[in-house]
């Protein structure tokens, strides 16, 4: 029994459709994450968790009560906001206090919370600041205390991570992650940054125009990509053209090299033009390195990158780009070189669009 | 490794230039000096001096008489009552374009049109003022003969106190109109969506976030409109062809006419002037500085 | 809900404003028993004084505007360019117009510069012209300042005063040919607003002596019925057309501009 549900959802806004016929179960204490360009809808599906949009069709249902006919302020759900959104008139306290002074709960239970939430995020020395007064940071865990306070029942951000910085984006999304499972809260997080996708959460979303492309845990959706598009957004990746040559066989050839392939080729025929994607850290230059395929082909440019070498090499089928680490013994390969890239076949992944 | 190594060895000092980029910034400030400090710097002190030049409070001390204070009483209570409504209407006006839900095209023509009415004082708004709401203006005329009030049996006179107070709210509610448009316009929707989520109702909204978040520019815009409103002379004129005892129009009469028979009582009577509309406008700085920081 | 008394509010608001256009208009209408009639302009029109007073208003405001220009761009631009630190000070001064009121600051002229002064400017009739001109320029001078410093604001003077200087250019070259057609839109904004300040000047015109238009619109008022009120619908004819003048200009410029 799923603890939110989203059926059949659609918003439309005019003419354009944003979301079509969304369809998800969330279990209770999953962190699920929304993943996808701007404009994939993502957004546009939290905020009608949140009640701030009515969908077009479908129904939300939380705990088993339909949401349908209940206004934000009613539905018992935190969220913080990409700009923070932190009450500019009160304090680091009156903020956080807010949703319980809102609901009339008494002004003791309210103080022994909001203490309790302060330490949480460890900002109990910051009580009696003002938001100007503090980095943004700061700012979005405070926010996050405030969303939290009132004992919510499911916890909503929307890309709260996007206006910070680079260093403090890592940090604070570890320390979310550690309150959403100390809290056992369920979670739904939107974001544009496949990183922060991956790292946190127990699901991954992959939103494109309106539509989930594929929906599963961080190491299915990276290294088992449903679509192109969720292939190409979630990491970086090689795709080759290649030709079939025996569907029953599964051997496709790449360039003049033949390749076996550990994925069905059913639907395929003898000649057809078929997509494969390759990850850049699947292949090695090694004599010895592990892999029941090769392909040879001449390098086009190496980049030297410091721990990583990003070689791209020409297949007659397209271009490879694949990473090694760094060995101070090996020089690395020169642009015109012939190398040969081992690796396994199964890593070759078919792309049906 | 020598602590003394400044002493012995002096880093080479830059040759000592006038600065000659202050010059740039003379034409300037020769001007305001001449035009603007000198001569309110003469008033102040003309204020504080007998005719033959000695210090004196006299001047100050002669303020209060009866009629002068009442001439300052009238002065603030106009000043305080259109502020107070200029405010009010105000507010009620920008608020209901820039968050009533209005359509957006009305915003660009009510910006414009306060700007022209915020400038459209003076004589021209006495005239206007006195065709439509004096003894045979167009509203007095319209109620009478259609409706059968007549205002001039019910008290009202629009050589009056409240005359003079609506004819300033013409130039007043568009000033707050365009100093409130912008402030409305920093109450950021993620304001009253996080209110809501946090179980807060519209009211609520506006009680705790809102107008706290507001206060520091309604506030200040006040003090804005009390000194423009006790500063304004030409509209007084016009309209209560110096009858009405505010103190602009007894200025005035007094450096026409000197009717108040001492010379440097007019520099006290200034002075007081610029006391008022000084406190009304640090205030109205202050408050300003405040609320921008809040609104970051 | 909401929207009916969004609704109300605005047209409360729009009554209160129309129905004096309305009966300064009407008024004016009336002059001639019974009929409407455009005899009241007529009358002001062609009335001398009219012509006279109105002439040497605008004749005012452009020898205003014209100093205005002159004082403000260059000491903006400096400011801005070489004196950042003064700013704060600077645009303090440039308010102190807007605290201290015109009445005052007239009856300090007239003390300063009497007859018996220094600089006896109130002696001869240019003299008193001249002060008068600067008195509309100290009016009009926060007006002015804020228009061309946000003009200002929006390029970059530093970048385009060095490359003007690595061309070889000299600060009056640079200030006409680079500086001024950039700010232009600005400037006109902070004309158009002087013109309609000096127009519809009463108070310092008045303790003056000068035939201006402020002092003659109050004198007709004080004598006659109809003429003022067709007075009054070309003041604001006039005002409302330097501020539309202001949003055309304003439309060819990046980012709006507060006309306060």
């Amino acid at each position: 029994m799923s603890f939110l549900t989203l059926s059949s959802i659609q918003k439309s806004f005019g003419p354009v459709q944003v979301v079509k016929d969304f369809n998800m179960a969330i279990e209770k204490g999953e962190f699920v994450s929304f993943l996808g360009p701007s404009g994939c809808g993502k957004t546009t599906i939290l905020r009608m968790i949140a009640g701030f949009e009515t969908p077009s069709g479908g129904t939300i249902t939380i705990d088993g009560k339909s949401q349908a006919n209940l206004r934000p302020n009613q539905r018992n759900i935190g969220m913080v906001f990409q700009a923070y959104a932190l009450f500019p008139n009160m304090n680091v306290a009156e903020n956080v206090a807010f949703g319980l002074k809102v609901a009339g709960r008494p002004k003791a239970e309210i103080d022994a919370r909001v203490k309790e939430m302060l330490g949480l995020i460890k900002l109990d020395h910051l009580a009696d600041r003002y938001p100007y007064q503090m980095s943004g940071g700061q700012q979005q865990r405070v926010a996050l205390a405030r969303a939290l306070a009132p004992k919510p029942q499911v916890l909503l951000l929307d890309e709260p991570l996007s206006a910070l910085d680079a260093k403090i984006r890592v940090s604070l999304r570890e320390e979310i992650r550690m309150i959403q499972q100390q809290l056992g809260i369920t979670t739904v997080f939107v974001t544009h940054d496949q990183e922060e996708a991956l790292s946190i959460s127990d699901r991954i979303v992959v939103m494109n125009a309106g539509k989930a492309d594929q929906i599963g845990t961080p190491f299915e959706i990276y290294n088992a990509p449903a679509t192109r598009f969720v292939a190409s957004f979630v990491g970086t990746l090689n795709i080759i053209e290649a030709k079939v040559v025996d569907p029953a066989a599964n051997r496709v050839s790449i360039g003049n090299q033949d390749v076996t392939l550990k994925q069905p080729l059913t639907g395929f025929k003898a000649g057809d033009t078929v997509s494969l994607a390759l990850r850049p850290e699947a292949g090695s230059l090694a004599q010895s390195a592990p892999g029941d395929t090769a392909l040879t082909g001449k390098v086009v440019s190496a980049h030297f990158l410091g721990s990583v070498i990003r070689t791209r090499m020409d297949v007659g089928g397209g271009t490879i780009s694949f990473d090694m680490f760094n060995s101070p013994g090996t020089t690395p390969p020169q642009a015109g070189d012939i190398v040969t890239l081992r690796f396994q076949a199964a890593d070759l992944l078919l792309i049906r669009d | 490794m020598s602590s003394d190594s400044s002493a012995a060895s002096q880093p080479t000092r830059e040759p000592f230039r006038l600065p000659l980029h202050w010059l740039g910034a003379a034409p300037f400030a020769i001007f305001v000096l001449l035009f603007l400090i000198m001569p309110t710097m003469r008033i102040v002190i003309g204020a504080f001096q007998t005719p033959d030049g000695s210090f004196t409070l006299d001047n100050i001390r002669g303020l209060f008489t009866t009629s002068i204070l009442s001439a300052y009483w009238i002065s603030i209570k106009i000043s305080i009552a259109s502020a107070l409504l200029g405010c009010l209407i105000g507010f009620s006006v920008a608020a209901a374009v820039v968050l009533g839900g209005l359509p957006k095209w009305i915003r660009g023509p009510l910006l414009t049109f306060s700007g022209v009415a915020s400038n459209f004082a003076g004589v021209p708004l006495a005239f206007a003022f006195l065709a439509t709401l004096g003894p045979v203006g167009l509203v007095s005329m319209f109620l009478k003969t259609q409706v059968g009030i007549d205002l001039r049996a019910l008290g009202f006179n629009i050589l009056s106190f409240w005359g003079l107070t609506i004819t300033y709210l013409f130039f007043q509610i568009p000033l707050m109109i365009l100093i409130i448009t912008p402030a409305l316009d920093g109450l950021k929707r993620e304001w009253r969506e996080a209110a809501q989520i946090l179980g807060a109702t519209n009211a609520q909204y506006w009680r705790m976030v809102a107008f706290p978040i507001l206060l520091p520019s309604f506030l200040g815009t006040l003090a804005l409109l009390f000194a423009n409103a006790f500063g304004a002379v030409a509209t007084a004129i016009a309209l209560t062809g110096s009858s009405l005892s505010i103190v602009p129009i007894l200025l005035f009469a007094q450096i026409r006419g000197d009717v108040l028979g001492n010379p440097h009582l007019g520099y006290a009577l200034a002075f007081g002037m610029i006391v008022v509309t000084g406190i009304a406008n640090t205030i109205y700085i202050w408050l300003r500085a405040r609320s921008e920081r809040w609104l970051k | 809900m909401k929207k009916f008394w969004a609704w109300g509010a605005l047209i409360v608001g729009l009554l209160y404003f129309i129905l004096p256009l309305l009966g300064m208009t009407n008024f004016s209408l009336k002059m001639r028993r019974g009929v409407y009639s455009f005899d009241a302009y007529a009358v002001v029109l062609g009335d001398p004084r009219f012509q006279e007073t109105f002439t040497y208003s605008v004749v005012m405001a452009l020898f205003t505007i014209a100093f205005g220009v002159l004082l403000v761009v260059p000491t903006a631009y400096w400011v801005r360019l070489k004196l950042p630190g003064l700013r704060p000070y600077v645009e303090f001064v440039t308010l102190l117009p807007l605290v201290i009121p015109a009445i005052v600051i007239v009856f300090g002229y007239i003390r300063l510069y009497n007859t018996s002064s220094w600089l006896p400017l109130t002696g001869s009739i240019t003299g008193t012209n001249i002060l008068l001109m600067f008195g509309y320029a100290t009016l009009s001078l926060p007006y002015m300042y804020r228009a061309v410093d946000t003009g200002l604001r929006s390029i970059d003077i530093t970048t385009l005063t060095e490359a003007a200087q690595s061309l070889g250019a000299g600060w009056t070259t640079i200030l006409t040919r680079i500086i001024l057609p950039n700010v232009l839109v600005a400037v006109l904004s902070g004309a158009f607003l002087t013109f309609a300040i000096v127009i519809g000047e009463f108070t310092m015109a008045a303790l003056l002596n000068r035939p201006a238009f402020g002092p003659y619109m109050q004198l007709l008022g004080a004598n006659r019925a109809y003429e003022p009120a067709a007075l009054a619908v070309i003041a604001f004819a006039i005002t409302w057309g330097c501020l539309g003048l202001i949003q055309l200009v304003s439309r060819f410029q990046k980012g709006a501009q507060s006309p306060v």
